[in-house]
Formats: C-alpha cells, structure tokens, sequence
C-alpha cells in the first residue's frame, strides 16, 4: 500500500495535443479516488500513466515516495482493471488469477493459498476450472478484480471496469468494489465517465475535460459548490438547469421573471455586470403551493406550464419548457455533445423541477413554481467560473 | 420442422454428392486392374492396389512427391514467416506506406501469373535457377505472401491486444507477455494461414510445367501430365489416378480436421482485407 | 502587474513542456514507423522483386525478336510483336475463348455460390459436415479434377462418356469448351459461396425479420434487404473470381491441351514460350496479358469506389 504523487503529470501526443495537461494530485494511502469525465478528457491516459502503460512526457509520478516515470509496469507493482476484462482467454480462471504470481516466482503452495483466497473474496470458488469464455460478464468481471487483488499490489487502477455490464448488474456490483476496497484498505484509482458512479464510490472525485483538472473535492462538497459550469453541469442527475441572466438594479433578470439578489448574492456580484448564466437543480424548485411560509420569502415564484409529469413514488420530475434564449457557453456545448443532447431540436429552455410527491401538478396545468434563491449559482458566460462561490472556495483545488 | 430439416438434408446431401462424385471417381479408377480400366463401371469390379505399388516403385513419381513436399513445406514456412511480420505492422504499428504495402498485396493476388512465367523462364535460366527448387520457391512465396498478409491481418486484428497490456500490469516482460499470451492466442490463425498457403503451393501447376524441365524439380501436378505408367506402353490412367489420390490425400485430411479453421481464414481475410 | 506575471509564468512553462514532449513522442514515433517499415521490408522486397522486375523486362523482351531455336537472330524491332500478335486470329480466338470462359463461369458461379452459401449458413442439419464437402474441391489439385473430368468423359473409360450417344465429347469443341466450363465451375463455386458467406453473415437478423414486418416476401427480402448489405462482399468475391477465371490453364492443358481452338490466352502464351520457345512473341502475349487484368481489375475497382478491400481496414465489420 502506497500514496501516489503526480506532479505537474503532462501527457503529449504526436500531433502535439495535449492530452494530460500539468496533473497535481496527491493520492493518499488507502483512498478511493475517482477520475471522472467525458470521453476524451484525459482520464484514462492519466491511468495508463500512472499503470506505465504510457510514458509520461513530462513532470514526475511518485509511488510510495519513489520517482517511477522511468519504470516499467512490472516494476511498480500495481494491478489495473481493465474494462474489456482483458481476461487470457487460454487460461482457465484459476490459472488467470495465478497469472500475476507465476511471474513473480511464487511457490506452488502459495500461489494456491492466494488464489483460493481471493477467489473466496469474490465468490469465484466454484467456477475456478472454467475458461473465460464460459462465464458471465459479472462473473468475469468478478474474475478480472480477483487477478487484480490476488498479489495485494501497491495500488489499484481501476479503467471503467463496471461500463461493460448491464444496469442492474453495474449497481451491484459497485458495492461489492466499494467494499472490497474499504475492506482491503488498498489505494485505488478508478477511472470512469458515469458521474453516478464517481458520486458513490469514491472518497474524493477529481473531474476532468480537456486534458485539465476541473474540481477536486468530496462529492458532497462537488455537488454543492462546482467551481465551473462544466463541473456543476456534470454533476448530478438530472443536471442541474441553466438559463442566461442579466444584473441590475439589485435584481436577476432571467426568463423566468425578475428574481430579487439576496445578501448572500449581492456581496459575490459587486464587481460582475453584463451577462451571466443562472444554474438551478432540479431539486431547489418546489410546488409553491406546498411552500411553508416561513420559508416561503427565502425564494421567489413564477407560473408555466408543465410538459410532462414523471411521478417517481418518492417525488415527481416536472418538466417546463423557457421559451427565448438559451444560455451558451462552451462548456455547455460540450456537456451536450457528451450526453449526447447537443443536437435535440427544442425551443426554448427546458427545464427539469423535483417536486415532492404530493404535488398535485398535472400535465398541461399552468404551476405556480417556487425557486429557493439561496441555492442558486451563478456563472460567468465568458470563462465559466461560479462568481457566487466565496474566494476559498473558489480557488480550486483543494487536497 | 422436420419437414424443413428433411428438406436441409436433401439440399446438403445434393452438395456432398456433387462435390464428392470427382474425387471418388478418380479413387475408384485407382484401385481398378489393367483390364477393367476401361469398363466405365463407377465402382471397380475387382480392387487392386497394383497401380499404387507401380508408381511407388517409378523413381518419377517419389522423385516428384519429394519435391512437392519440400518445396510446398519451404515456401510455406517462409511466405507466413515474412507474411506474420508484415502483417503484424499492418494490424498493429501506424506507419506511412501501410496502405501501399496492402495496395500492393492486393495487386499481387490478382496478378495474371502467366505473365511472369516467360520473364521468369529467361531470368531464370540465366541466372541458374531454372529447373531448382529455389525457381519454383520464389515464385510460390511471391504469390503465397499476399494470402498470408491478408489472413493474418485479419487475425490479428481481433486479437485483444489489451491482454498485452494487461500481462505487462501482471509483471510480465515484453517478451513473457508475447511468449505466454499474444503468442499462444495467435497461433491458431498462423497455422491456418499455413494450411492455406501449403494448399496454394501444393496446387500449382503453370509455374511447375514452365519453371522445370526435369524430375530434378518437378512437382507432383506438373509430373502428372509426363506420365507414362509403370512401362511405356501401358496406359498410364491407373497410374495417373493412384498418383492423383495420393496427393489429394493431405487436401482431404486438412479439409476434414481443420474445417472450420479453413473456412474463417478465408472468409475473414478474403473480405474482411 | 503581479497578477500577469503570475498567469504568464505557468504559460511559458507548458509550451516548454509541450515543444519538450513533442520531441520524445516524435522519437517513440519514429521507432515505430522504423519498426513497421523493418517488419514489412522483406514480405515488400521478395513481392516487387518476384513480380515488378520480370514484368518489366516481360515489357523489355516483347520489343524484341527473339526466338530461343534461332538465338542469332534476336533484334530490337519495336512493336512489332504486338502488331504480330494481335493481327493474329489464333490470338483473338483464344482471347475470345477466355471471355467467354471468365463471363460464363463466374456467372453461373454467382448464382450457385448464392445458394451454396446460404445452404452452407442456414442448414439446419450437417453445417459442419455440408461445409467440409465444399472445401475438398476447393482445396483439391487443379490438375487431379481435370484428370478426374477427363477420365469421366473418355468414352468407354469414363461414366459419363457415353452419355450423349457416340462420339468423344472431348474431341468436339462445343463439348470441350462445356466440360472445361464445368471443371471451372466445379473447383471454384465454393471459394465463391465462402466469400458469400462472409458477406451473408454481415446481414444483421433484425433487419431481415424488420423487413418481414414490413410485409416484404423472401424475394424481396433478397433483393431489396440482403443484397444491398452484401453488395461490398460479392464484389469482392466477383473481382477475385473474375481475374481468377481469366487465367484459366490448368483445366484447358489436361482436358484439351488446347486441341480444337479451346486455347485460353495463358495456353496460347505457355505454348508459344515453352514449347515454342519463341521468347519475344510470349512476353508480348504476357504483356497483353496484363494489361487485360489491369483493365477488369480497374473497372471493379471503379464499381468499388470506397468498398474496395484494403480502402479502409477493419472498417466493414
């Protein structure tokens, strides 16, 4: 077990792009860290060089204290999860699992002790004579992680190993790596595209795009203070919503009508005018008429009329469409693209709501909507920075 | 459903039949007596093994079989050797003139070979290789190659290469990932390419009349058609029957024990290319 | 003026690193363009050697008079071979021949190959089996099936000679021509039905039971959904069929040797180079050889546009 220090970590490709561009991170022993982003953000190339699979161009990667750009995969003694498995498909499970122990000249005896081991970690006993290709994917899955802590390397590296199982299976699976993590206390980087999975699994997430860190932090702390668009748009499902605002006159002019600026907004925006983007999530719009008075004036109200009613049990999603301008901003671009929504013909904004399940709120019906006005963020257009963050927390990175 | 399968049945049945009926044709000649040779009886009325003893016993036709088998085996070796390093680039290394290497390759195959055989004839003979074995290996190779780079290549390319990286993360060196992983995955697809280019090698005919003249270098298909039977003026149709099964021999046993190993080398490399 | 230091700084910093690591990656690159070549440069250099040199001096000796029974007599005279050759009617016979050979074939092979191909992909019974059948006269040796024909149509010897009354079908030219035909069609229909086959097995299942639902009949389920899918493989199979056809030798020399103007233009060339040894009229018949199959290779290649094999790799799977 071992920390893992990147250290101004840069990856270049022939074409001179950058695919990894100057990495900090420290990586204490024993934690789960996630890396997560859309595709092409440089995430698994940043795994692939920390795993030595790729040379680092330049800055420095150190295990356990000790520079190791320079040292071959074999040399660093950690064991990577790959997400087609990468199971040899000439070895039965068993002799895939002793794989790794073969090499490093363990004895007979040994090799199975180990094996039988970890093959009884992940329930993976009764099925150790089989070849790959007669097992399930969970299964294989399963065979692929016990390769992997067979050998209790250093570290684990983990290339979105669940992305290639079937949802149910997915959910299921992430608890059994959460706790097998928690339980070998083995440090663990785990790369994946899926944010679900970066909320719930890791102790800390550092999300990526474009080759750049974005926002290091507990999800928690993600989640409720995004330093940019693009992390606060990333995270969360469904994302949070955006509409183009203006300032002035001590209010927020938006579609949706003109909202009062609070104390806690008007000390932030002292010295932003011009354009900016208002970011809600789903969850801070409420039925107004389930509103308690006392809460009521933290807010403000607006009546439209609701799309489409997706009751959910424990609450409903109520979706509105904002007719005029969208916010733009390249970030949100990309988020589209990534999601895959970039090219959805639409008028207007939409907007997502989570109400609570007693909303009366059918479809067609115009609803008076309440928006809570202490949890709203504000971006600034031109760079994506949250200008409503406070300085401490806006400036970054955080370890 | 039985109905459909009775139906499936007959269909495969029409395609044995057609497909056998030549190959049993010339067995059941070779196995027939001087005298009933010619009765035109699809079954022999009486088997002998007469015509197998007499050409085994003419130096022309081991002579020929030794040939073929050597320079079959040689040019084989040599055309997947070349062919499993180029084809290796081709499927896993980016570099510029991969296109061109295939573009050529693609020619090659298509290439009239009656045309090279009067260059080669005059080259050949000028530069001493005429009537060789390396005359012949030469060109089987050259015609083998582009077989060979194409199946293979295609072979390649579904193998996971992440498992190298994965043998790397496990400890192995570059040469224990290839030795134990890439290695015994790959084989199957070289052997296979190794029965298609024998096959291919063993078949020919053009360049075995035109390239030799002797039984120094002749192969079997081209010694065929200079027979005479055990004695001049025998009628040499037994003889050239129990010759013919006997080179067919090979073709039948890889086709039965390597059915389908045949059948995804070709489909895959001839369109998958 | 401190804050623009401090944004300038790790500027400087990252293009250092950038010009820095383009220079270590250009040098992995190189190592693999040289391995590449490294890999290919002999499989490359045995193929151009073997081929494009003779073929050049094919070109080289077909200006020249050249006849191996009178060596004094060789001189460079121009085109005068060519002018010869295709002033010659044996020539245009044997050319007449192969066409007709190469069209008659691979079209009755096109459509037996179908069916062979769908046989062998949707059996219900025997796959294995049905598919190790059609291999043997794939695999079997050119020359052992002409014998096979051969000794089959000699009347008396063979079952088939007496089929059609009296008379040799091998000695008429009609009937030779037919049963080279059918040698041809016998060897080559399941090289033809297995690269069908791949291309049968690029139709996804969906799309044919998608069709069905649409109310398409199984013809036009043929027609209009698997021959549009497959239409890249049997181009394929037709171009290597096609050129194939068109060297036919093997079959003529057993079953004919060329008796009764059943000469293919690879037979005419063989007998004038190595039986005639008349060196300067077989290389310009090999000449014109070529040129042939660069033309048909040329009109599939334009038929192909984009599909063609090699175009793009791994990109139609």
């Amino acid at each position: 077990m071992a920390d893992i220090v990147l250290d101004k970590v840069t990856k270049a490709f022939p074409d001179g792009t950058l695919a990894v561009q100057e990495f900090n991170l420290e990586i204490a022993d024993g934690e789960f860290v996630i890396l997560v982003g859309p595709s092409g953000c440089g995430k698994s190339t940043t795994l692939n060089m920390i795993a030595g699979l790729e040379d680092i161009s330049s800055g420095e990667l150190r295990i356990d204290g000790q520079r190791v750009n320079d040292k071959a995969p074999r040399d660093r003694d950690i064991a990577m999860v790959f997400q087609s498995y990468a199971l040899y498909p000439n070895m039965t499970v068993r002799e895939n699992m002793a794989f790794p122990l073969k090499l490093a000249k363990l004895s007979r005896e040994e090799i199975d002790r180990k094996v039988d081991e970890a093959a009884k970690v992940l329930e993976l006993t009764a099925l150790l004579d089989r070849k790959p290709a007669n097992l399930s994917g969970g299964q294989r899955q399963r065979v692929a992680m016990g390769r992997a802590i067979v050998r209790s390397p250093k570290a684990f590296l983990m290339d979105e190993p669940l992305s290639n199982l079937d949802a149910k299976l997915r959910v299921q699976m992430r608890t059994v790596v959460s706790r097998l993590q928690k339980r070998l206390g083995t440090t663990t980087v785990y790369v994946t595209h899926d944010q679900t999975e970066a909320m719930t699994l890791g102790d800390r997430v550092v999300i990526m795009r474009a080759g750049a860190i974005q926002q290091v932090g507990e999800p928690q702390e993600l989640y409720d203070h995004p330093n940019n668009l693009f992390v606060a748009g990333f995270i969360g499902s469904p994302s949070m919503n955006f509409l183009p605002a203006t300032v002035s006159d001590g209010s927020l002019h938006t579609s949706l009508g003109d909202f009062p600026l609070g104390e806690r907004l008007r000390s932030r925006l002292a010295d932003v005018s011009g354009d900016l983007i208002v970011g809600i999530r789903p969850e801070h719009f409420e039925d107004a008429s389930l509103i308690e008075d006392s809460i009521r004036q933290r807010g403000a109200e607006f009546e439209a009329t609701a799309d489409l009613v997706e009751s959910m049990g424990s609450d409903k999603y109520v979706y509105f469409t904002v007719e005029g301008e969208k916010a733009s901003a390249a970030e949100l671009e990309e988020l589209a693209a990534d999601a895959g929504s970039g090219d959805l013909p639409s008028s207007g904004s939409n907007l997502v709501c989570r109400f609570s399940a007693e909303s009366r709120v059918k479809e067609g019906d115009t609803a008076r909507i309440w928006v809570n006005l202490d949890k709203i963020h504000l971006f600034d257009p031109s760079n994506g920075r949250n200008v409503t963050l406070h300085e401490g927390r806006s400036s970054g990175v955080s370890a | 459903m039985t109905g459909a399968k009775w139906r499936w049945g007959f269909l495969d049945l029409v395609v044995i039949v057609f497909a056998l009926i030549p190959v049993l044709w010339i067995a059941s000649l070779s196995f027939k007596t001087p005298a009933t040779i010619t009765d035109g009886d699809f079954i022999p009325r009486e088997w002998t093994l007469e015509n197998y003893r007499n050409i085994f016993n003419t130096d022309q036709f081991v002579r020929a079989l030794v040939n073929s088998i050597g320079i079959g085996l040689i040019s084989t070796l040599v055309a997947v050797v070349l062919g499993t390093m180029a084809a290796y680039a081709i499927a896993r290394l980016d570099f510029p003139g991969k296109k061109l290497l295939i573009g050529i390759s693609l020619l090659i195959a298509m290439f009239p070979q009656v045309s090279l055989v009067s260059p080669l004839f005059e080259i050949e003979r000028s530069i001493g290789l005429f009537d060789t074995w390396p005359g012949l290996i030469l060109p089987y190779i050259t015609f083998g190659l582009p077989l060979a780079i194409y199946t293979l290549s295609a072979f390649f390319r579904q193998i996971p290469w992440d498992l190298e990286k994965a043998a790397k993360m496990d400890g192995a060196t570059q040469g224990e990932a290839f030795r134990r992983v890439i290695a015994p995955l790959a084989a199957p697809g070289v052997f296979t390419t190794a029965i298609l280019v024998f096959i291919f090698c063993w078949n020919d005919f053009l360049f075995a009349i035109s390239l030799t003249s002797t039984e120094r270098s002749r192969t079997v298909p081209a010694a065929l058609s200079f027979f005479q039977g055990a004695s001049q003026f025998e009628d040499p149709t037994g003889a050239i029957s129990a010759a013919a099964v006997i080179i067919t021999i090979p073709i039948i046993l890889f086709v039965l024990f390597f059915q389908r190993r045949i059948v995804s080398g070709l489909t895959s490399g001839a369109v998958k290319g | 003026m401190t804050a623009e230091t401090a944004t300038e700084k790790p500027t400087t910093h990252s293009v250092r690193a950038q010009r820095k690591a383009k220079a270590r990656i250009s040098e992995g690159k190189r190592q693999e363009r040289k391995l590449g070549w490294l890999l290919c440069a002999p499989a490359a250099f045995v193929m151009i050697a073997v081929t494009a040199y003779p073929i050049l001096y094919s070109v080289w000796l077909s200006f020249q008079r050249f006849d191996l029974k009178f060596p004094d007599q060789r001189e460079f005279i121009g085109l005068g071979n060519y002018a010869t050759v295709l002033t010659n009617e044996y020539w245009w016979t044997a050319f007449g021949i192969t066409t007709l050979i190469t069209v008659v074939t691979v079209a009755v092979e096109l459509v037996l190959g179908m069916a062979l191909a769908w046989i062998m992909f949707r059996t219900l019974v025997g796959r294995g089996l049905v598919r190790t059948a059609a291999l043997i006269p794939y695999g079997i040796v050119t020359v052992v099936a002409a014998f096979s024909w051969k000794f089959a149509w000699t009347p008396d010897t063979g079952y088939l000679g007496n089929l059609f009354g009296e008379g040799a079908p091998l000695t008429e030219r009609a009937s030779s021509l037919a049963i080279i035909m059918l040698a041809e069609i016998w060897k080559t229909t399941p090289f033809m039905a297995l690269l069908l086959m791949a291309g049968l097995a690029l139709v996804p299942e969906d799309l044919l039971k998608a069709a069905s639902m649409d109310g398409a009949t199984g013809w036009q389920r043929f027609t209009k959904v698997m021959l549009p899918v497959m239409k890249p493989a049997i181009l394929v199979a037709l171009l290597f069929r096609t050129l194939d056809a068109f060297r036919v030798f093997d079959n003529i020399y057993v079953l004919t040797g060329g008796a009764n103007n059943t000469s293919s233009v690879s037979m005419l060339a063989y007998n004038n180079l190595i039986r005639g040894l008349n060196l300067g009229i077989g290389s310009t018949m090999s000449v014109l050889i070529f040129i042939a199959v660069a033309i048909i290779a040329f009109i599939f290649v334009k038929l192909f546009g984009t599909a063609a094999p090699g175009s793009d790799e791994g990109g139609r799977r």
